[in-house]
Formats: structure tokens, sequence, C-alpha cells
């Protein structure tokens, strides 16, 4: 059974400090989307109100045809995996895998059996009878998935599940979440503020700031195509610089930075004469020429290796920038240059009100 | 690898232990004296006093009402002081910061008010029963333990398992006893025992809750004093020290005394 998940204009209140406003979410049928965002931003609060430990102060939950707002939390047949795991210390692993087919009236063999089955399925067959205290973190966290997959939910839901692991096992672990995920064809939410982690497992990303979601999209859009400057830099269009086009000539627009210099750029719905808009670059995403050009004229600043390039803080006539050059050819400090923007690497976006 | 002592340290550790052990070795002496009066050191050896503590009726008696008091009021105050914890543990955030002191009051207010305004309201006040008095006093006294020993157990319980447990389909209340109450019995053991020595050796309340017909084994050790000064008086306190010890051994060997301290 699959069902997906509606969150609209949900708002939640701790007491009297808002932390969530009109969020509106949905996650379709078999989907995973992941909450991405800073410490504070409202996804932890966003899972509680789901899973029914926290009511909403206005909209609604559904989960396909059902109303979740007003039904407890017991009653909400949710699979939920803890930053903590949340295991039962006095249980053993077994016991705890059957925990939630044990509350379904579900027999003692045949809620054995299927907790042996799904204890196999994470690969803990040899330590079924272990207590919690006796694992490793990766083995806690097999334990804490197998317990939330065992009752068959209709929903699974993640609260940073890896955060306490070492970054290799990190790396193993989602992609197991992803397998079994995908396995069930079970519709799921995953709480992340790592975003190689949300962008590597997720059909979609909501990155959320502040109790909002900034944008929902494919990690592809987001990454290449973020629709305003806090996803931008998020994603890591480190540089934001504010121009107006001044003149309009077949597919390009001739844009005027602060400061006076002019640049040409392919034309797209935010660059329209007269209104102003953000280029957005990554580091990569502006090419440093020796000497004035084509591009936006800058001097060269601190240079730093990074391996792969060098990189050079710049100074242009719109602030300061970052950009990378190539290994093969190493500028000095104070070079005059240009920087040109590679499409590929930049947006343009609306300047925010 | 070898460790020095300073001989102050040693010094002082002798008259540590010397203080606080000659009492206990005198009672213990006194007690076994085969005279008819109290005496230090104990001239010839017998049990006759400790036999005596059974023979007579009173002292029976009221073992029977120390043993009785404390089992019982330890556990009515349980029933007050785990959903006290819990809540106070649960909801840190919302609760007020002084409610967890007010549990903590029947220790800081001097035992003697203690007992005398249980008198004032429970016996003169509300009129009840001595036996319900003393049961109702007891509890209130040794709450203090029972709150903050299970309480010490319930802050370091990560409260997301009981939510691991709802979402896996217990009502709130079921969760409770299936997620938390079995992580938390050490806790509730330890403050049990606390509290059960605390009312098993109380004198100040039970001395103004305490009437015709109905005493404690303390109060009766002090109404017996009065009247004779026989090794009767040494034997019950030794017994009174004893069951304490017994009991203490007992939360050393299973949960280490550490956990008191905690
Ligand atoms: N019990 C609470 N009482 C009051 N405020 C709270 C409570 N829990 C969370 N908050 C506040 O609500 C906001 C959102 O918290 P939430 O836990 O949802 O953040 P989060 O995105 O999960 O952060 P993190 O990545 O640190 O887990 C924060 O500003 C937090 O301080
Ligand atoms: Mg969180």
């Amino acid at each position: 059974m699959t069902v997906s998940l509606t969150l609209d204009n949900v708002s939640a209140h701790y007491g009297s400090t808002k932390v969530l406003e009109d969020l509106s979410l949905h996650v379709g049928e078999g989907e995973l989307v992941s909450l991405l965002g800073s410490s504070g931003c409202g996804k932890t609060t966003t899972l509680r109100l789901v899973a029914g430990f926290l009511q909403p102060t206005a909209g609604t939950i559904r989960l396909g045809e059902r109303d979740l707002t007003r039904l407890p939390a017991h009653a909400r047949n949710i699979g939920l995996v803890f930053q903590t795991y949340a295991l039962f210390p006095h249980l053993s692993v077994r016991d705890n895998v059957a925990f939630g087919l044990k509350q379904r009236g579900v027999g003692r063999r045949e809620r054995i059996r299927r907790a042996d089955d799904m204890i196999a399925r994470v690969g803990l067959e040899a330590l079924a009878d272990r207590h919690p205290a006796n694992l490793s973190g990766g083995q806690r966290q097999r334990v804490a998935l197998a317990r939330a997959l065992v009752i068959e939910p209709p929903l699974l839901m993640f609260d940073e599940p890896l955060s306490n692991l070492d970054a290799k096992l990190r790396v193993d672990m989602r992609v197991e979440i992803r397998r079994l995920q995908q396995a069930n064809g079970t519709t799921a939410v995953y709480v992340t503020h790592d975003q190689e982690e949300a962008f590597s497992i997720s059909d979609r990303v909501a990155i959320m700031n502040a109790g909002r979601i900034m944008q929902l999209d494919t990690p592809e859009v987001l990454y290449s195509k973020p629709a305003n400057a806090f996803v931008a830099d998020f994603v890591g269009f480190e540089n934001m610089l504010k121009m107006r086009v001044v003149a309009e000539a077949g597919d390009a627009v001739r844009a005027e930075m602060e400061g006076g210099a002019t640049i040409d750029l392919p034309k797209d719905r935010f660059a329209v004469p007269g209104r102003d808009f953000l280029l957005a670059a990554r580091p990569e995403g502006l090419l440093v020429v020796e000497g004035a050009g084509a591009g936006i004229p800058a001097r060269l600043g601190l240079r730093t290796y990074l391996g792969r390039a060098y990189q050079y803080q710049c100074d242009t006539p719109g602030g300061t920038v970052t950009a990378n050059g190539p290994l093969s050819m190493p500028m000095e400090q104070g070079t005059p240059v240009s920087l040109v923007p590679q499409p590929d690497q930049c947006c343009l976006l609306p300047v925010e009100a | 690898m070898q460790t020095r002592t300073h001989p102050l340290l040693v010094a002082f550790s002798v008259l540590v232990f010397f203080f606080l052990l000659s009492p206990l070795v005198i009672i213990v002496g006194s007690a076994l004296s085969d005279t008819s009066y109290l005496t230090f050191p104990p001239q010839g050896l017998t049990l006759h006093w400790f036999q005596n503590i059974f023979e007579i009726s009173a002292f029976r008696r009221t073992m029977i009402t120390s043993f009785t008091l404390a089992v019982g009021g330890t556990a009515l105050s349980m029933l007050i002081g785990i959903p006290a914890a819990y809540a106070l543990a649960r909801y840190r955030v919302e609760v007020p910061r002084f409610m967890g002191n007010v549990f903590v009051l029947p220790i800081l207010i001097p035992e003697i008010v203690l007992g005398f305004s249980l008198m004032k309201s429970l016996a003169t006040g509300m009129g009840l029963p001595i036996t319900l008095s003393l049961l109702v006093g007891h509890a209130l006294l040794v709450l203090p333990y029972c709150v903050r020993v299970v309480g010490a157990s319930l802050n370091n319980f990560d409260f997301s398992i009981e939510e691991a447990a709802v979402s896996l389909g217990c009502t709130r209340t079921k969760a409770f006893f299936v997620a938390v109450l079995p992580n938390i019995q050490a806790g509730i053991i330890a403050g049990f025992i606390l509290a059960f020595i605390t009312s098993l050796n109380d004198v100040s309340v039970s001395i103004f809750l305490t009437g015709p017909g109905v005493s404690t084994l303390p109060i009766q050790l002090l109404a017996h004093m009065e009247q004779f000064f026989d090794p009767t008086i040494a034997s019950v306190s030794v017994l009174l020290m004893f069951v304490t010890v017994a009991v203490m051994a007992i939360v050393e060997r299973t949960l280490g005394l550490t956990f008191l301290t905690k």
C-alpha cells in the first residue's frame, strides 16, 4: 500500500513562538522527500507534526485519503527512525523489532518469524539476542530501521538518522536506507542538514529556512537552477552580483553592475530591461582570464590552492568575489583580469524585496 | 605504581573512623551486657536483651507497625513521586524550575516543624485516625527521596524511546508502562529503599502523630527508656541499625551505592 502525504498550510507554535508558518508539502506515493536546512529551521518540528507528537495550530495533514490532523499519534501507523535510535534498552534486538507487531496483536510465533526476517534483511541475524547496549552505532541504526520497517507502515520518517555515525558508515547506510525504501515502495520523509546526503538519496528535496520551504525540487534542479538567493547560496553559488539590464539585442542582454562595468549575458526571465537582478555564480563559474576582456573587470587578491584548481579572491567594482583559475597558470596578486561567467555554472535570480 | 599516602591523611582517616564507629561499638557492646542496666564495656555476655525485644509486647507491636508504615508510606509516596518525577523530567522546558524544589521541601523544613504542622493539620485539623495520619505523614516525609532518586534515573532517560513506543502503536499511558517504567526500575528500587530506611528510623514526625495504642518502634524505644534503663534500648538500636545496614548492603550489591549519591 503506497500513499501520499500532504501538508496544507500548516503552522506550528511552541508556546507563543511561531516555528512553522503556512507550510505546504506534498510527498507523492513511494517518493522520498528530504527536508534540508540549517539547525533550528523547523525540520524536526515538521516530522513531529506528522507523527502526531505536536498539534498544528492551523492547517491539515493528510496521508492518502486519511485526515491525520486530529488522529492520536499511536493510531497513525507511521514508521519513525530517530537520531538517537531510541531503541528499547531493556529488550533484545528481536524484541525491539517485534515490538510494533506485538502492539498490533500479531501472535508470538508469527511476530518472531517476521522480526527475524526483517533482522536478516538488515544483516543482523547473528545479533538478534543481544541488547542495544552491546551494539555499535551502525548496528543500532539497522535495528531502528528494521523496527520501523517491520510494521509495513505506509509512511517512513527519518530524523537525521545518520548524524551519529562516522563518515564512511554514513555513506553505506544512506544507500541501504534508499534500497529498503525503494524495495518496499514506501513513501518517506527524510530530515538532514547534510546537503550531499539529501541530494544523493532523495527524489526531491525541500530546502527550509526559518520555518518555511524555500524551494522544493529535484536535486538536479536545485543544484543548477535555484529559485532564489537563499537556495543559491545554500547549494554553493557563493558569488552574488547585483546588476541591471541596460540594453537588449537578440538573445542577449547587456547588464550594468554596481560600479559601472557592463557585461553581456544570455537573455533570462529575470533579466528584464530596467529591473535589478542577481548574477549568482559558483567559484568555478567565473573563468579567470588575464587582461581586460569581455567579462567582469577585476584585480586578483589572495590565492589559495584547492588541489583541482587555484582559487582567487577578486576585487570587482561590485565587491569581492571568489573565482577559480586553472592549475596550469598560477597568477600573481594584483594582476588585472576579467571574470567570464560560464552559463552552466551561473544563474540569474530576482532581487528579493 | 606506588602511591604515597600523606601521614596526616592516615591520621585523619583513623580519627574519622574512630568517631563514626565508636558509638556503634559501644551500643553493640552494651546490648550484650549481662547486667540489668546499660553499661560499657559489657559485663558478661548474653543475647537475653535481644530476646527481650520480642517478649515485650509493646516492642513486638510497634515493630510490626513500623515495618508496615515504612512499606505502606513509601508505596503511597511512590504513587505520587513517580508521576511527579516523570512530569518534572519529561516537561523540563515547560515546568517552572521551582516546582522541582517543592518536592524537596519536607527535607528542607526542620523535621520538628514538619511533625508539629502535620499533627495540627492531619490529626487535630482533619481528625484523621492515628494510623492514617501516620501513613500520610510518613509518605510526605519520604517523598523527597522518591522524587529525587527516581528523577535521577529519569534525567538520563531518552524520551524519544517513549515516542518510539507511541509511534509503534502504544497509547501514551501504555508507553509509560512498557517503555519508561522498565528502564527506571533501578531508580525506583533505590528510592524505595532509601525512603523505607528514612521512615523506619523516623522519630520527629512520628512523635507528633503517634497516640494512644499506636506507636512506632523508635517512639516505643523512647518511651521504654523513660521507665527502664536496661540494655533492651541498646538491643533495639542494634536491630534498627542491622536492618539499615542489611538494606544498604542489598543496594550496594545490586545497584552500587554510587547510585544514591548521583
Ligand atoms: N520544546 C520546544 N520548546 C520551545 N521551542 C522549541 C522546542 N523545540 C524546538 N523549539 C524551537 O523551534 C525551532 C525549530 O526547532 P526544530 O527542532 O524543528 O529544528 P530542526 O530544524 O530540527 O533543527 P536541528 O537541525 O538542530 O535538529 C527552533 O528555533 C527551536 O529552538
Ligand atoms: Mg532536528
